[in-house]
């Protein structure tokens, strides 16, 4: 990729765009490139002007979420609330087979068409793949992967407390709190340590737990897909707030295992594709830490009474019984399994979102669907597609109707009590 | 307690229906009418008819219908999902029913309300990708100029089915225009649209499922239309109900679901009170006032050609005739080019009797004039050319520009937007240097213009011309007609008026052309000297819409509609000998006699539906053909083509008895290039290896029911079929292993398959029932690396044979990565000695490019021999991209595919070789080719190439591709000449 490069001097005056996804851990994750030198600034533009500014940057038939992303940044660019000549931007880059590899160049390309050919883009990859990747310090990515299990705490503690709680805006607010706690301590080299995690995350889910609650049964809905549509509300139509309004109570597996999927694809990796004995336990070590770290998560959502993700390994069980591991292009096989996970955990109602013509969704999401069904009959799944032409009418009618067979399914419940 | 009566009122997308029942179920109420988008007025009256008619207000009440959720939202009343109330209503009038197949105006669905004999809903809705549904077949009727009824009453007398795409109108009309063009049977196409119709829902919806059981037909389109429901028949192979009252179940049922108290009366009230808001997304009215309208006017009226209708003209005259996709357009010029007569004239599918019409008018009307020349271009130029003996004709793109030139002489820019189609052209240094064709999913062209006004109610010209007036157009945004509908259906829910939509609806064809089809990242992109022409230009609506977008005053001639007929005339006097004109006489004219026939061509495994067009003495058109075969016309065809030579090696691998039994491979996707590698490495084993049979319609079809995400691309779901019919064949064992990585040709960053083709064993595994009665070897492999190769083959084959020994496995890989190589050179030298044999014989050379799998007749529909009968050398992209060293690219190139194309783009560009050029073959829903074609044409551009890309689905007629490939070749002449 060519274009100017980020230099170390330019940390002093430039902003860096980023472009929000997962509103929360993008908070704290602004947090940390803050306290790095860099000068951070999440975007939260949204609208028609947005939309139209990628769909006329961006070739149309490219993933929605490319299309949005950079809409933002252009539209940002464009806004004259930034020195263009001291901005530069921000994505992210997996190097999978994906054709979401693709979105730093594409961002590369309508910078050029747009005249702004001098404003800089930064890498956001582990995979080395762009000259101008950021820099990354050890420490630097066990704060972020810190940032991240706190993100998915708060995700899933709200959201399990939301739509039942007796005084509205209870857990919102509790959320915010801990998100302010939270970043004024992300500075301290103390979060690097376990048991400060584990303190914080008790404290989190006992404070989540002391909220009053309707004593109700909701409708439960797990929403999976990929990475970007299924967490940002630009992407997504705000799903969250809609299913809110429907009365459902919605489960949306954590960004943290998207972590461990793309590490534990190193270990297939290494089981497939052959690696060096010595690069096989380190990939082992890095899972084994990773999931010490998850299951510190788990063991406070559930001992506070919350549902928590199942244990990795069965997660990983789950999704071998519908598709093979080696799977690991976009959500790859993690979205299958997700799937499984959230029949298993009681969120049968699942709704798989992604891009119009999505390359890894028809085989992970669409094409497992019928197997899905297969192994777990409560099952009742509905893919929607997002992009710039599909009307919210249309998604929202098939939600709809998925809620439905949904309701009917939760009043058979109540009717004949569970056996077990 | 009250008797309770329960209502329940279902708006659709174009229609209202009610039902009120009483406390026992039975009908007190119904009622069906259109709504014209006018939601809340009728609405409100059918309410006050209801309680008059029940006599009483007093009900339980529940909204359903896709045009019913907004307005329940709005006015906060109980809303029940149509297909929930579907299901409700089926369940209480029919009892135990399999499965439900309900179209509607905007809307396809399949219900399968049991799974193996056990109650469970499972819903398929049409996507965001629709057609098949009531607007496609309305949309398709207007086409041949009739009514739905009266195509069902067609469809009734067909002898033969033509194979029509129903995915998206825009395929649909491209397979069925050709078809009228050439003379095929109004009968025949109207049962094969309907046909269309069936397959879409059952490829599109079923997936992997079967329709069996007991059937029922429910809708709109079914319920009035008996023959798609024989067709449904015909192809289920069943015979489904369409019971009393099928247009009312889901009001039935939103009744029996209602539960909430309202009272009719009040709710009526409610509803007149709910006054359209205008809360809707706007964009800037075309005028701001009456005087900018004026000055528009007067500028746009400069621009002239004058029609002097002079009965005395005696001197020579030109005819160009434009025979369109739906309109034939005719003129008569005079030797000063300015024009005598014209005709503009829907073609009603034939556009024969309208140009015999003309000549004779014209022959009558200026009967001392000579006709010196005479020319024919569009759609129904070969036809027109031979049926009237015509001098010459040329491809339409040549005929426009000729025009545009006489308005415009710097004219650097042409769009033309027809009734089905928009074309582009950029014109650099006096030739044209790019062309833009809409695609598969762009709309945004004359006819939906036309039809939106049509569902509406108004006439085109009256529809437009409201959205002058227009003072906040909506803002329906830039994509295929099924996504524009739900957005008129969105905006009108918003309270949208007519004038708005209608303004709304110009602004977003002009954007759909800008951004869709150019893909101009704004209005300085197109050209300074921009002329606008096709008949929707003719509407101010559109034509100011074109320029506030593109923030540049434009030509546009008075003739806009007929500048195609206008060129052709010019072409004609420029190609004039001197001496009359060939064209037909009077006396030509009174013997004229057409007759058509339809045969089935078996000159090759195509087997094409030909129409055989015979005029009097003997002169024949034949249409319908991929090839040149059945027309015996010699031309200056080339037999060098690098996809025969591939294929031909292919078909080398043949099966050969062995002791460890059969082992099916299916040909499609990667198995194009690695077949070479595992036939030989099975072979070697001892297995007796079967290659699934070629593509074909039928193929597909085998295992359509079967496809899980419709919107994958054609090669994929070809697959279902491929495995389907080895398993058909009693093949045991069907090896299709997952590949996540391709071979490392050492080009790119990375060498990975694409998704689909990396993982579509898993999809082919789960979503196919048979799948599970044989032995289906689908392991994670590695062909890149030949030591991890032997482990995992080792791996996936020792729990099947164990007997397998490890030197074996050895000798057979070494076997079959020698043969993999010394296939690829093989195609490598190919590739050399027809690039030198073009060279030395002066013939120009296409490298086609795509994917190994667009080898695949069924996949690339001829379009090699289609360039072959053009007159060039075909090359495949392979055959020269390892020619390329390594080299950056402004993408990430990764995938080991791609990178060949991006190497054969710069051989290409860097050849300096004016007869060297490059066609791209894209297939539709190809999510990487968004990424791929782009930077394949940046290396062509700066190479100074042209760059051409077809698009490639399930189409299987080739008129759009051969004008564009024939515009191709034009602009290549006329850029040899100026050089």
């Amino acid at each position: 990729m060519s274009g100017p490069k980020f230099t170390e001097v330019m940390k002093k005056d430039y902003t860096i765009l980023i472009p929000d996804m997962t509103t929360i851990h993008f908070k704290f994750l602004a947090h940390i490139f803050r306290s790095y030198g860099y000068n951070v600034e999440i975007l939260y533009n949204q609208g028609q002007e947005v939309v139209d500014e990628g769909l006329k940057y961006v070739h149309n038939d490219t993933c929605y979420p490319a299309l949005l992303c950079i809409g933002q940044m252009m539209d940002a660019l464009h806004s004259g609330k930034y020195d263009v000549h001291k901005t530069a931007l921000l994505l992210s880059q997996t190097g999978g087979g994906c054709r979401a590899s693709n979105y730093v160049c594409l961002l590369r390309k309508a910078l050029d068409k747009a005249g702004f050919d001098f404003v800089p883009v930064l890498s956001l990859n582990f995979a080395g793949l762009d000259e101008n990747a950021v820099p990354f310090t050890i420490p630097m990515v066990i704060k972020a992967m810190m940032a991240v299990i706190y993100g998915d705490t708060l995700m899933l503690l709200r959201n399990q407390v939301i739509p039942y709680e007796v005084e509205k805006g209870a857990a919102d607010r509790l959320t915010e709190e801990w998100t302010a706690r939270l970043l004024s301590n992300f500075r301290s080299t103390q979060l690097l340590s376990r048991r400060t995690l584990r303190r914080n995350l008790n404290a989190i889910a006992a404070d989540f737990a002391k909220i009053p609650v309707r004593d109700e049964q909701r409708v439960k809905v797990g929403v999976v897909g990929e990475i970007y549509v299924k967490y940002a509300a630009l992407g997504n139509n705000n799903l969250e707030q809609f299913l809110y309004e429907q009365g459902c109570e919605t489960m949306v597996p954590g960004l943290y295992d998207f972590i461990m999927y793309t590490m534990q694809n190193s270990l297939e990796d290494d089981a497939l594709y052959g690696n060096s004995k010595w690069k096989h336990f380190l990939h082992v070590q890095i899972v084994k830490f990773l999931n010490g770290i998850r299951n510190e998560m788990r063991k406070a959502a559930m001992d506070h009474g919350f549902t928590a993700p199942s244990e990795f390994s069965h997660l990983l069980d789950l999704a071998a019984s519908v598709i093979g591991r080696g799977c690991k292009m976009g959500e790859g096989w993690l979205l299958s399994g997700e799937m499984m996970e959230l029949a298993e955990l009681g969120y049968a109602n699942i709704i798989t979102v992604q891009p119009f013509g999505c390359l890894p969704n028809h085989i992970v999401a669409k094409g497992m669907a019928r197997t899905v069904k297969e192994k777990c009959p409560q099952a009742n799944i509905v893919a929607i597609d997002y992009d710039p032409g599909a009307t919210r009418v249309n998604q929202e009618n098939r939600i709809k109707l998925m809620l439905s067979i949904a309701r009917e399914n939760l009043k058979q419940q109540e009717q004949e009590p569970a056996l077990v | 307690m009250n008797k309770e009566i329960r209502v329940g009122l279902d708006i659709g997308s174009t229609t209202l229906k009610a039902v009120a029942l009483d406390d026992t179920g039975a009908l007190l109420y119904e009622k069906y009418e259109r709504h014209y988008s006018m939601i809340t007025e009728k609405a409100a009256a059918m309410l006050r008819d209801i309680a008059a008619t029940i006599g009483t207000g007093d009900v339980r009440f529940a909204i359903s219908g896709s045009a019913g959720m907004g307005l329940a939202e709005r006015l906060g009343l109980a809303f029940q999902q149509e297909v929930y109330a579907t299901r409700q209503a089926v369940e209480s009038v029919l009892g135990d029913v399999d499965t439900v197949i309900e179209l509607g105006g905007e809307d396809a669905k399949i219900l399968f309300l049991t799974n193996n004999g056990r109650k469970d809903l499972e819903v398929r809705m049409n996507g965001s990708c629709a057609g098949g549904t009531g607007a496609f077949i309305d949309q398709m009727a207007t086409l041949l100029n009739v009514t739905p009824d009266e195509l069902n009453d067609l469809a009734a007398h067909y002898e033969k089915l033509y194979s029509v795409a129903s995915r998206c109108g825009v395929f649909a009309k491209s397979d069925i225009q050709p078809l009228l063009n050439q003379g095929a049977k109004k009968e025949d196409v109207a049962a094969s649209i309907l046909a269309a119709v069936v397959n879409q829902t059952i490829a599109g919806l079923a997936q992997g499922r079967q329709i069996a059981g007991r059937v029922v037909y429910l809708g709109g389109p079914l319920t009035f239309l008996p023959e798609l429901r024989s067709s449904f028949d015909r192809i289920l192979g069943l015979t489904g109900i369409c019971p009393d009252h099928s247009l009312y179940f889901v009001a039935r049922g939103a009744a029996e679901l209602a539960d909430s108290r309202v009272n009719l009366e009040e709710l009526a009230k409610t509803l007149d009170a709910a006054v359209a808001g205008n809360d809707y997304k706007s964009c800037k009215p075309l005028f701001a006032n009456e005087e900018e309208y004026q000055e528009f006017k007067t500028r746009h009226d400069a621009d002239r050609v004058e029609t002097v209708e002079d009965p005395g003209y005696s001197g020579k005259a030109y005819l160009g005739v434009d025979a369109g996709s739906t309109t034939v357009k005719a003129v008569l010029m005079r030797e000063d080019e300015q024009i005598l007569y014209t005709s503009y004239l829907p073609n009603g599918g034939n556009p024969v009797p309208l140009v015999k019409d003309f000549l004779e008018t014209v022959y009558r009307k200026f009967p001392n004039m000579t006709i010196a020349g005479a020319a024919s271009t569009g759609y129904g130029e070969d036809m027109v050319r031979s049926a009237f003996c015509f001098d010459t004709s040329l491809v339409e793109t040549m005929a426009h520009f000729a025009a545009a030139k006489k308005f415009q002489p710097d004219v650097d820019f042409i769009i033309d937007i027809g009734g089905q189609d928009i074309k582009c052209f950029q014109i650099r240094n006096g030739v044209i240097d790019n062309i833009f064709l809409n695609e598969a999913c762009s709309s945004g062209c004359g006819s939906f213009l036309q039809t939106f006004a049509g569902a509406l109610g108004y006439s085109i010209a009256d529809f437009a011309q409201r959205g002058i007036y227009a003072d906040n157009p909506v803002d329906l945004g830039s994509r295929c007609t099924v996504f524009m509908n739900s957005s008129v259906k969105q905006a009108q829910k918003d309270g949208a008026s007519i004038e708005n939509i209608s303004a709304g609806l110009s602004v977003s064809v002009v954007k759909n052309a800008i951004y869709k089809v150019i893909r101009a990242a704004n209005g300085d992109a197109l050209g300074k000297h921009i002329v606008v022409q096709g008949g929707t230009f003719l509407n101010d609506a559109v034509l100011r819409a074109f320029e506030q977008e593109i923030g540049r005053n434009v030509t546009r001639p008075n003739i806009a509609g007929l500048m195609g007929a206008y060129g052709a005339a010019l072409y004609a006097k420029r190609k004039a000998t001197g001496g009359k004109s060939t064209v037909l006489n009077v006396e030509g004219l009174a013997k004229f006699t057409h007759q058509v026939r339809n045969i089935t061509c078996n000159g090759c495994e195509n087997h094409c539906s030909l129409t055989i067009n015979t005029f009097d003495g003997g002169r024949r058109f034949i249409g319908g053909n991929r090839c040149e075969k059945p027309t015996a016309k010699k031309g200056n065809a080339v037999q060098m083509s690098l996809y025969d030579y591939k294929r031909q090696l292919l078909a080398g691998y043949t099966a050969q008895p062995g002791r460890r039994g059969k082992l099916g491979i299916p040909m499609g996707l990667n198995f194009f290039e690695l077949l070479p590698f595992f036939h030989t490495f099975f072979t070697k084993l001892g297995f007796e290896v079967i290659q699934s049979p070629v593509s074909s319609r039928s193929l597909y079809q085998l295992g359509q029911n079967t496809i899980s995400s419709d919107t994958a691309c054609y090669p994929a779901k070809l697959m279902h079929g491929h495995i389907q019919s080895l398993i058909d064949s009693g093949v045991e064992t069907i090896f299709y292993p997952c590949l996540t990585y391709n071979m490392d040709e050492g080009k790119g960053t990375n060498h990975y398959n694409c998704p689909v083709v990396a993982y579509y064993p898993e999809v082919i595994r789960v979503n196919m029932p048979d799948v599970r009665k044989i032995r289906f070897l689908s392991d994670y492999l590695c062909i890149h690396d030949k030591k991890q190769f032997l482990k995992r083959i080792a791996a996936c084959l020792h729990p099947h044979w164990p007997d397998i020994t490890k030197r074996e496995l050895q000798q057979a890989a070494e076997a079959a990565y020698g043969e993999y190589h010394a296939y690829l050179d093989k195609v490598h030298r190919k590739g050399e000695e027809y690039l030198r044999l073009a060279k030395e014989k002066g013939l120009p050379v296409i490298i086609l490019a795509g994917r190994p799998y667009h080898l695949d007749p069924e996949v690339n529909h001829g379009i090699d021999q289609l360039i072959g009968e053009l007159g060039a050398v075909v090359i495949s992209e392979d055959a020269i991209a390892w020619k390329e060293e390594k080299f950056p690219v402004n993408v990430l190139n990764q995938w080991t595919y791609h990178t060949r194309l991006y190497a054969a783009a710069k051989f290409v560009a860097e050849s300096h070789d004016p007869k060297l050029n490059l066609v791209q073959m894209v297939s539709f829903g190809c999510g990487l080719d968004a990424i791929t074609t782009d930077e394949v044409r940046s290396i062509l551009e700066r190479g100074g190439k042209i760059y051409t890309q077809i698009k490639i689905d399930e189409i299987t007629n080739l008129g759009a591709v051969r004008i564009r490939l024939r515009s191709l070749f034009s602009a290549l002449n006329d850029q040899g000449g100026a050089q």
